[in-house]
């Protein structure tokens, strides 16, 4: 369509005076995602001539470059002046699509999202009509909001350049530093009397036997030496208000029997509260045996034996059995996740085992070994070190008991060899255990955190914004959010701690700008408004010689709980005025399909 | 729009106003984990349940949904410490409109939910859509 084509057809559509939005809709396949379970050609074509709509696309992948590329030609070259994006939540990529907008000097806020992916396709799995039909009705319903949006700018608010940081284990420890290193403040948080977490409990560790316990008395040292860290131990968060960008967090101290309260307050929060190791149940593979023990149990044993002899319960160990995916991989109802870090970690115990007394003689029992990437360097150590590597079947696990001469037998069914049954006696048998969420039920409360089905904290996206949650503001990294290796942890904080620079550094953030507004033709002053705001957004002004309501858009939190309020409908909240609500709520009920009848 | 995998059933149609803080994450969570519920649950999002008119529920029932569930914020909304009471009222002068007009109280619940209520959510959602199913569609009917 040229230049010279779009008065035309805009005057053809024109509505009481008003020119017809120009309206781009692209629904997306979420390569399969959505596409599985709701026909988007079907939507595509229903919303193709819907009033205002000018373009409806079906992209693959609505977020990829090329298709952001696309919308883009398409505003300049159609002219649109309103975008519609039906695809995932708006937590995930709502700034990604006003970006485009504004990339194409379209308004930001002419742009809306429309959440087809966690409220439709994936909620509906086995409903293809249904889920296409609800579809329709909510891009119809977005597109109602996009066509009687006004143009609006963000509000700019100033930003503390202080992060909280909560847990003191690696990962928290070294996001302190590299917040201080690109200067913004951290505060550290620890609950337990000692920072370092587990990492601080291991001797070497790998991938490159580097003593855990030195590393982080090294880390440490590096904080003592920045004046812009401050650290609080036997300490916890139990409140935050404010909002992001200018928190203020309420911590507790717990100091000689007695508390002590804290205020601080912080642009950011990044939470690093780490993991449990898996406590096997009594009897579970024979724990509470003699001689039965777990890995972290383990660890300990072996980084407390430089060199002679290794030895339990005052006996000389000659042979160990190695049970791996002991609390992990349980299958449905249980712990269903690997636990990712714990074949390497036993693999990487075993060698120093080697080292302590070549002579001890060493069995894994495993269901798969998941050494992945260079960790693989060390299984193929272990192995030609002479670890002897034997597996069981998913459904036959290994048992555990004393035998009648003594010492520990373990019986197992080896599938690589036949299928045999095998009873190993050994002198001690290590339960490989996994990484279980952490119990953080106060934190959860006051941050809000959001709990994934394993209880580990959930990132918005795993792989396009890892340590960032539905929390502004708010990050999470490492094992809290998933088990993971020391490296992986450390590389999470890290993350957060950029993700904190980029909300924080530039020393202001952007708002919404969708806040409360009073009509003035419709205010006749009766002041239902006045007090209903606990943050005096609204006033009463003079206005064409009447006194009226009017509301601060600087002070306005935008949460519209005046709107109900005022007896004479004069206050609309931006994004959501009764226009647009009402309009929203008639395009997401019509259909062009036949109602059924209700069954009487 | 069927709404169930039997095309033969009726499927109550409700629309559901969540928050975009915590309500709606919690039912994205939902999807997130595939926890189903009928696919007539239509969701929009509002920043905060305190904000809805009163006229709004009624215009949605008025305009062909069977029912409209509040998901609030509850004692956790993060704007208005007295949220759960104002939108309780708001949810009293509907249903004192809808008595007036003949709808059934039923037709519209609240419940608070939370940014990780998804479990929860589904099952207010299956609950809901069978509590009103004996209602039928017309939602004048008292």
């Amino acid at each position: 369509m040229s230049q010279a084509d779009i008065p035309e057809a805009a005057a053809a559509g024109q509505e009481g005076g008003q020119p017809q939005r120009r309206i781009g809709v692209y629904i997306c396949h979420c390569g399969g995602n959505i596409s599985d379970y709701v026909d988007v050609a079907a939507v595509r074509d229903a919303l193709k001539d819907e009033p205002g709509v000018v373009v409806s696309e079906s992209p693959v992948f609505a977020c990829s470059d090329g298709t952001q590329h696309d919308m883009i030609d398409d505003i300049r070259a159609q002219h649109l002046d309103g975008l519609v994006v039906a695809s995932c939540s708006p937590k995930l990529h709502q700034v990604t699509f006003r970006n485009v907008a504004k990339r194409a000097d379209l308004n930001q806020y002419a742009y809306t999202q429309v959440n087809v992916r966690e409220q439709d396709s994936w909620a509906h799995p086995h409903d293809l009509a249904g889920a296409t039909e609800k579809a329709i009705g909510l891009v119809r319903a977005g597109v109602a909001k996009t066509r009687l949006s006004d143009p609006l700018e963000p509000l700019v608010i100033q930003t503390v350049p202080r992060t909280l940081v909560v847990g003191g284990g690696i990962a928290g420890l070294r996001a302190a530093i590299g917040l201080a290193d690109v200067g913004i403040q951290a505060v550290l948080v620890e609950r337990e009397p000692k920072l370092g977490g587990w990492v601080a409990g291991f001797g070497a560790t790998f991938p490159n036997d580097a003593s855990g316990a030195e590393e982080v008395a090294g880390l440490l040292e590096e904080i003592r030496q920045r004046r812009d860290i401050t650290t609080y131990t036997n300490a916890e968060l139990t409140g935050k208000s404010g909002t992001f960008g200018d928190y203020m967090v309420e911590l507790t101290l717990h100091r000689d029997g007695s508390d002590k309260a804290l205020s601080v307050n912080v642009g950011s929060i990044v939470v690093a509260t780490g993991f449990d190791s898996y406590a096997p149940d009594d009897g579970e593979l024979g724990y509470g045996i003699q001689g039965v023990v777990t890995l972290p149990q383990f660890k300990e044993m072996v980084d407390a034996t430089p060199s002679g002899q290794l030895t339990h319960a005052g006996r000389r160990v000659r042979s160990i059995a190695y049970i791996y995916c002991v609390g992990s991989r349980q299958g449905a109802g249980g712990n269903e996740y690997c636990s990712k870090y714990c074949c390497t970690a036993t693999i990487h115990a075993s060698l120093q085992v080697g080292g302590i007394d070549s002579s001890i003689r060493q069995f894994h029992l495993y269901r798969d070994i998941r050494a992945y990437g260079t960790n693989e360097l060390l299984y193929n150590a272990s192995r030609d070190a002479g670890s002897t590597f034997l597996k069981f079947a998913d459904d036959a696990l290994p048992a555990v008991a004393t035998l009648p001469t003594g010492g520990l037998g373990v019986t197992l069914v080896d599938v690589l060899t036949d299928s045999r049954e095998l009873t190993i006696p050994v002198d001690l048998v290590v339960l490989v255990t996994g990484m279980v969420p952490r119990e953080n039920r106060g934190l959860v409360g006051v941050l809000k955190l959001p709990v994934g089905s394993d209880g580990f904290f959930n990132e918005i996206h795993p792989k396009l914004r890892p340590v960032e949650t539905v929390v502004d503001g708010v990050m999470i990294a490492g094992c809290c959010q998933s088990p993971r290796t020391v490296g992986e942890s450390v590389a999470a904080g890290l993350a957060a701690v950029a993700q904190s620079a980029a909300l924080l550094k530039k020393g202001f953030a952007e708002l919404e700008p969708l806040v409360a507004r009073v009509n003035p033709e419709k205010c006749i002053g009766g002041g239902e408004c006045l007090t209903t705001c606990p943050y005096d957004a609204i006033t009463s002004i003079e206005w064409d010689a009447r006194t009226i309501a009017s509301v601060d858009p600087a002070t306005c939190k935008g949460c519209g709980g005046c709107v109900p309020v005022c007896g004479r409908d004069a206050i609309d909240l931006l994004g959501y005025t009764d226009q647009q609500m009402r309009a929203a709520i008639e395009e997401m009920i019509s259909t062009s399909e036949p109602v059924k009848e209700p069954v009487s | 729009m069927s709404g169930s995998p039997n095309p033969d059933e009726y499927a109550p149609r409700i629309l559901v106003f969540s928050t975009i803080n915590i309500s709606d994450p919690g039912i994205d969570l939902a999807g997130s984990r595939h926890l189903e519920y009928p696919a007539t649950v239509q969701t929009m999002a509002v920043p905060c349940s305190s904000g809805l008119k009163p006229s709004w529920l009624i215009h949605a029932l008025d305009s062909g949904f069977d029912g409209v569930f509040i998901a609030s914020d509850g004692e956790e909304c993060a704007y208005l410490p007295d949220c759960a009471e104002r939108t309780s009222r708001i949810v009293s002068e509907a249903q004192a409109e809808m008595s007036v007009r003949g709808l059934h109280s039923q037709r519209l619940k609240m419940a608070a939910v939370c940014s990780v209520c998804a479990e929860p959510f589904a099952k207010y959602m299956r609950e809901f859509s069978e509590a009103l199913k004996p209602l039928g569609r017309d939602s004048s009917a008292a």
